[in-house]
């Protein structure tokens, strides 16, 4: 087969952790052909960036590749002696890393880095190489070429260093291209320009590319064919095409049922029960059969195999191999409404009080700005303006999102309400008393009712408290409950309620996985009653189907008690999935607010068309327009004059650099921050 | 009462924080996750070899620390005990043979001649300059030039077995205790400590412990009637001086770390968490410190101190308490001076800490400043303390014996390794050289700070975060002919 390029036959790579071995890798096949993008899609711990580095031979001191063939074209990696492996990576396989901080060395400029791969491989003069150098940059879309190849990494922003980490791959023409989660670590503007990057660079050039992630949209918008990684193995492979229409294993079908989108709105997602199981054994079954909803007797007994079926597929189940007939899966509940999750999950949305009615949380003009001391004396010689006149309000009950890309200052929002920092100016109103203005115990009484979930469930919890500790803190704090007994069974009460055993508080959270902490996260803010959470971006340190779960959760604690959030996410299938209402953040300040239907349905602003074109969707067909915008977020240091969106913005015009715009409606519960718009809210023709 | 007890400062301090350890013992036992990184200590060999050579030594300076006054027998008045002025350990009582056996000058280690010549009368009223023999070093040996190698030799031997037979008793007692708990016999526990098939390296801990109850057996047998290492200048056993050093290091090593942990604690936690002027405040005032020599800091703090105790003779009544308040003084001083190290690492820690989720979570709780400190921070950072406490250790060992060497450490009649390199410095030149006092307090510092390093090594290997996890036991290799076998 000359059009091969990676064949990988029966990969086993073990990684070694105590006793028994974690078989990270396990029985892993698949052929990359050449000029084709191959997608490995998969959660957190099933074994992709471990295949990324069986075949780079880069695999951490405790890893081994212990069986299996990995060829590229007609060469065996891993026969080869680790002196012409080097010869072989970055010459004819190149990887791209997910974070492009830590891939760059920060003492040498960009030139020197990228000047050095092509020297390391090819025999070229100096002045060669650096024309060489400018080229790749050129071609990568690093504006400026000639003038970056001087600079050091930091002084880039994320985007154009994750683009000079893929220039840098590329320098020797690979034919293979690993890229590692190339996107997950930017923003969706970004991350929209540089798929399309790696999309046009593989077309042009013909290499073939391994791309590794977990996100659908990602896969959708970029692979020809996907591989579906579960425990180790692959459980599905298929063209994209195929596979985003009917996806045959019950896995890749949780995982669809499972992506919060507006189609799912009030109703529970379809949630994936239980956890990966332990890498640290031999199974004697199907990985997935604790957690499928058609697992059969025979699935816990025999080890399915991966078989072909129609169409250049293959699958791992019992339902294709002929164990359990080759018919595949049975139609009932194929999307999975039959998880663990009530299908009675809120009904969000319409039936609740309209909107109008008193707002719990009223912010306006809300600024956290923080000063810049320089010098001896720590003079005060600027502010960084990170929220710059936000104006916000939450009825009783309802979701608030706030949307933006990192360094927009949400989560300064979400601080500065809470007055865990101090604002600067404006005023936060809760039940119609202003926070800032009140006295130190006062405050400490009013927090009850305003509560935070962060987003790294792993820095939110003490690792040296116990769960009860942990939740009891709060109560004791605020004085809930007014003895130990009491309190101790309202934690039971609150552990059931978030879905945990009240068994389990005497534990310590490391014993807990991701999901689980979360849970608890939720819990120690539940434990004071709060009228109001504010939630960080709690679920995007967590995979799609532990994200169902809790956005299920967090749903279902809103119906029943009738709390109210602002949800801070980035996430906008999150947002149309829970939210009310919306609010786009640009630099400091609100630029679009309005219910999540009008907004998603007919963005105004241009920054927040740019943001909704960005979203990589995981349909294949629906490859859109992305709506480009260039360069990149400024410092709030010192923010552009006017509209702050105005330098990046393709409509702007004189007015736009020289006065902020004040909020036009476009409807009653729609509102935009932009010139291009009248008091009336309809678009001025220029 | 045969005895009256007397506690001086330094035994105080010493037993109380062997209290406050062994509460800290019983505490992490039941909390798990502070027993787990004390587990993967006592899985490294290398740390539990140091933690076994560190024991010995640390069982030596407690029987050190019982101090009491004998009762005089006799010259009591009826009804009136009267005890003796001076003030001796158990440690003294039990090598009260080494004690009272002075020569008159110098003698090589094993020696039964003196090592200075004299000038001897003969019975026939002839003088001859001769090594005369020593009163007590091989005083039983009739025909010393003879007998000595034999006499040597039988007796190393006899230590020798006697060690090995008491090793032997202790590996058996070790194994019936591991063969009781894992509920096998006692010959699969033998097989399996000598396997190295437990998590914890029995077979390591095992051969230090024979080593040290071999080299220990030989040197009592020999003891008995020589000076295995010889006398110093005033005719006293080295090896006792030796022995009588570790109280003094480890006194300076353990307490100097109780005055500079709430300094540094305190501080650097403050400056961390507080910032702002607080942080300023702290921060200038290390870096001051900082900045001025230790040594003379030290040697002005000691020799103020030197006056104030030769000004109050009614005050300290014996020499005994005047050097350990001298000592003590000088744990403080040099407590005082080396907490900034600590306090700089603390305070980087906390800034970091104080940033966390779990501690923003508690401030939107309303929870108090001291609760964040005690109950988020402190624990979090008790890793460092630990860590930083196991490293310190050895340094100020050896910075007793350099101040003492200079002459502004410890009381010159209190014995020290610094003292006793002191004294000997100067017989460096003489010919045949005075070697062994230097090389008995070299080795025996060496082998104390020796196993305190290992033994911090492993503290940081466990405790620390940062330090990966060890490569496995686990062989790939032993798994893959395993599979290529079956």
């Amino acid at each position: 087969m000359s059009d091969t390029l990676l064949d990988i036959e029966n990969l086993s790579t073990w990684i070694d952790a105590g006793r028994e071995p974690v078989r990270a890798v396990d029985g892993l096949s698949l052929t990359v052909q050449r000029g084709e993008t191959f997608a490995l899609l998969g959660e957190s711990g099933c074994g992709k960036s471990i295949t990324a580095l069986s075949i780079m031979r880069l695999l951490p001191d405790a890893g081994r590749v212990v069986d299996g063939r990995i060829s590229l074209g007609d060469t065996d990696l891993l026969q080869l002696s680790e002196a012409r492996m080097r010869t072989i990576r970055g010459a004819r396989i190149g990887m791209i890393f997910q974070e492009p901080m830590l891939s760059l060395n920060p003492v040498l400029t960009i030139g020197a880095q990228i000047v050095e791969v092509i020297e390391r491989h090819t025999r070229v003069r100096a002045d060669e190489a650096k024309r060489k150098a400018r080229e790749l940059l050129d071609s990568v879309g690093v504006p400026d070429a000639e003038r970056r190849l001087t600079e050091f990494p930091f002084q880039l922003s994320g985007g154009l260093r994750q683009r000079v980490m893929i220039a840098m791959s590329l320098a020797c023409e690979p034919e293979l291209l690993i890229a590692d989660e190339p996107t997950t670590a930017l923003d969706v503007t970004i991350q929209a320009q540089v798929l399309e990057l790696l999309r046009e660079l593989q077309r042009r050039r013909g290499m073939s590319m391994l791309l590794i992630t977990h996100d659908l949209g990602v896969v959708a918008q970029t692979a020809h064919r996907v591989g579906v990684m579960y425990a180790g193995q692959i459980v599905e492979t298929a063209p994209c095409e195929d596979f985003f229409r009917a996806a045959q294993h019950p896995y890749s079908r949780k995982l669809f049922a499972s992506l919060p989108s507006v189609g799912k709105r009030g109703q529970a997602l379809s949630v994936i029960g239980g956890n990966v199981p332990s890498l640290a054994q031999t199974f004697e079954g199907c990985r997935f059969v604790d957690r499928c909803d058609y697992a059969q007797p025979e699935c816990r007994s025999i080890v399915p195999t991966l078989v072909a079926t129609a169409g250049g597929r293959a699958v791992r189940c019992h339902y294709y191999s002929g164990v359990l007939g080759t018919e595949g899966l049975p139609r009932a509940g194929a999307d999975g409404t039959n998880g663990t999750s009530s299908a009675s999950a809120a009904a969000v949305g319409s039936e609740h009080m309209a909107p109008g009615t008193e707002a719990l949380l009223a912010v306006s003009d809300l600024r956290v700005h923080f000063p810049i001391h320089r010098g001896l004396l720590r003079r005060v010689v600027g502010y960084v303006r990170a929220v710059d006149g936000v104006s916000l309000s939450i009825p009783a009950g309802r979701t608030l999102a706030l949307v933006g890309e990192s360094g927009c200052g949400k989560t300064t929002v979400g601080k500065g309400i809470l007055q865990l920092l101090p604002p600067t100016g404006g005023e936060v109103r809760f039940d119609g008393v202003d926070l800032a203005s009140l006295s130190a115990s006062a405050l400490r009484a009013r927090r009850r009712d305003l509560q935070i979930v962060f987003q790294d469930p792993y820095a939110s919890l003490n690792p040296r408290m116990r769960v009860n500790e942990i939740i009891e803190e709060g109560m004791s704090a605020l004085r809930v409950g007014d003895t130990p007994e009491q309190r101790a069974g309202r934690i039971d009460a609150l552990l059931k309620e978030v879905g945990l055993d009240p068994a389990s508080k005497s534990r310590y959270p490391h014993e807990f996985s991701g999901g689980q902490r979360q849970r608890i996260a939720i819990a120690r803010a539940l434990a004071v009653e709060p009228k109001l959470i504010v939630c960080d971006e709690p679920t995007s340190a967590l995979d799609v189907s532990v994200q169902a779960q809790i956005l299920n959760l967090l749903l279902d604690l809103q119906r029943r008690h009738g709390i109210a959030y602002l949800f801070i996410t980035h996430n906008m299938g999150v947002v149309e999935f829970l939210a009310h209402e919306v609010a786009v953040m640009y630099l400091g300040r609100v630029v679009e607010q309005g219910s999540v239907e009008e907004v998603f349905a007919g963005p105004r602003h241009p920054y927040t068309r740019a943001l909704l074109s960005a979203v990589p969707v995981p349909d294949p067909q629906a490859r859109r327009e992305v709506l480009r915008i260039p360069g990149d977020l400024p410092s709030p240091v010192s923010p552009p004059k006017g509209c702050h969106f105005n330098p990046r913005c393709p409509h702007a015009f004189e007015q736009c650099r020289s006065d902020f715009p004040a909020e036009r409606k476009v409807s009653p519960n729609h509102g935009v921050r932009c010139h291009l718009y009248d008091e009336s809210g309809r678009e001025v023709a220029r | 009462m045969p005895f009256q007890p007397v506690i001086l400062w330094t035994d105080a301090l010493v037993f109380l924080l062997l209290a406050v350890l062994i509460g800290v013992v019983v505490y992490v036992r039941k909390r798990e996750h502070l027993r787990k990184p004390w587990q993967r200590v006592s899985q490294s060999p290398s740390g539990m070899v140091g933690a076994v050579v560190l024991a010995f030594f640390v069982v030596i300076g407690l029987l050190d620390s019982l101090h009491f006054r004998v009762r005089l027998d006799g010259a009591a008045p009826a009804g009136k005990s009267v005890y003796a002025v001076e003030i001796t350990s158990v440690l003294d009582q039990m090598l009260s043979s080494l004690r009272q056996r002075p020569e008159k000058t110098y003698s090589a280690p094993l020696a039964y001649r003196s090592y200075a010549r004299e000038t001897v009368e003969l019975p026939g009223g002839r003088q001859v300059r001769e090594y005369p023999r020593l009163t007590h070093g091989g005083a039983h040996l009739k025909d010393p030039e003879k007998e000595w190698a034999g006499d040597v030799g039988r007796r190393v031997l006899a230590g020798g077995a006697i060690g090995f037979i008491l090793w032997l008793l202790t590996g058996t007692i070790l194994c019936a205790a591991i063969a009781h708990r894992s509920g096998s016999s006692l010959d699969r526990a033998w097989l399996s400590v000598m396997r190295g098939e437990l998590d914890v390296p029995w077979r390591a801990i095992l051969m230090t412990v024979g080593l040290l109850l071999i080299l220990a057996s030989i040197t009592a047998t020999l003891a008995a009637k020589y000076h295995v290492l010889g006398t110093s200048k005033v005719g006293e056993d080295v090896l006792y001086q030796s022995l009588k050093s570790i109280r003094t290091a480890l006194v300076i090593g353990t307490l100097t770390t109780l005055v500079m942990l709430p300094f540094a604690i305190l501080l650097g936690i403050a400056a961390g968490y507080f910032k702002g002027w607080a942080d300023d405040i702290i921060q200038y005032l290390y870096t001051t410190l900082n900045a001025i020599p230790a040594v003379l800091l030290i040697a002005a703090a000691v020799l103020m101190m030197q006056v104030y105790i030769d000004t109050r003779p009614q005050a300290f009544p014996t020499a005994m308490e005047r050097a350990d308040l001298r000592l003590l003084f000088l744990c403080a001083i040099l407590g005082v001076t080396s907490w900034t190290g600590l306090c700089r690492l603390l305070r980087g820690e906390t800034l970091k800490l104080r940033e966390l989720d779990y501690i923003q979570a508690a401030q939107a709780f309303g929870v108090g400043h001291a609760r964040i400190i005690t109950r988020h921070i402190l624990p979090n950072v008790m890793h460092i303390v630990l860590i930083a406490v196991v490293m310190e250790f050895s340094g100020l060992v050896l910075a007793e014996a350099v101040l003492s060497y200079v002459g502004v450490g410890v009381d010159p009649s209190m014995t020290s390794f610094g003292t006793m390199i002191n004294a000997a410095r100067l017989e460096m030149a003489r010919d045949p050289m005075v070697w062994w006092s230097l090389a008995s307090a070299f080795g025996f510092m060496f082998l104390l700070v020796l196993s305190a390093n290992l033994f911090a090594d492993a503290v940081r290997d466990a405790f620390d975060p940062r330090v990966a996890v060890k490569p496995f036991r686990f062989s790939l290799r032993g798994a893959l002919r395993k599979k290529a076998a079956t």
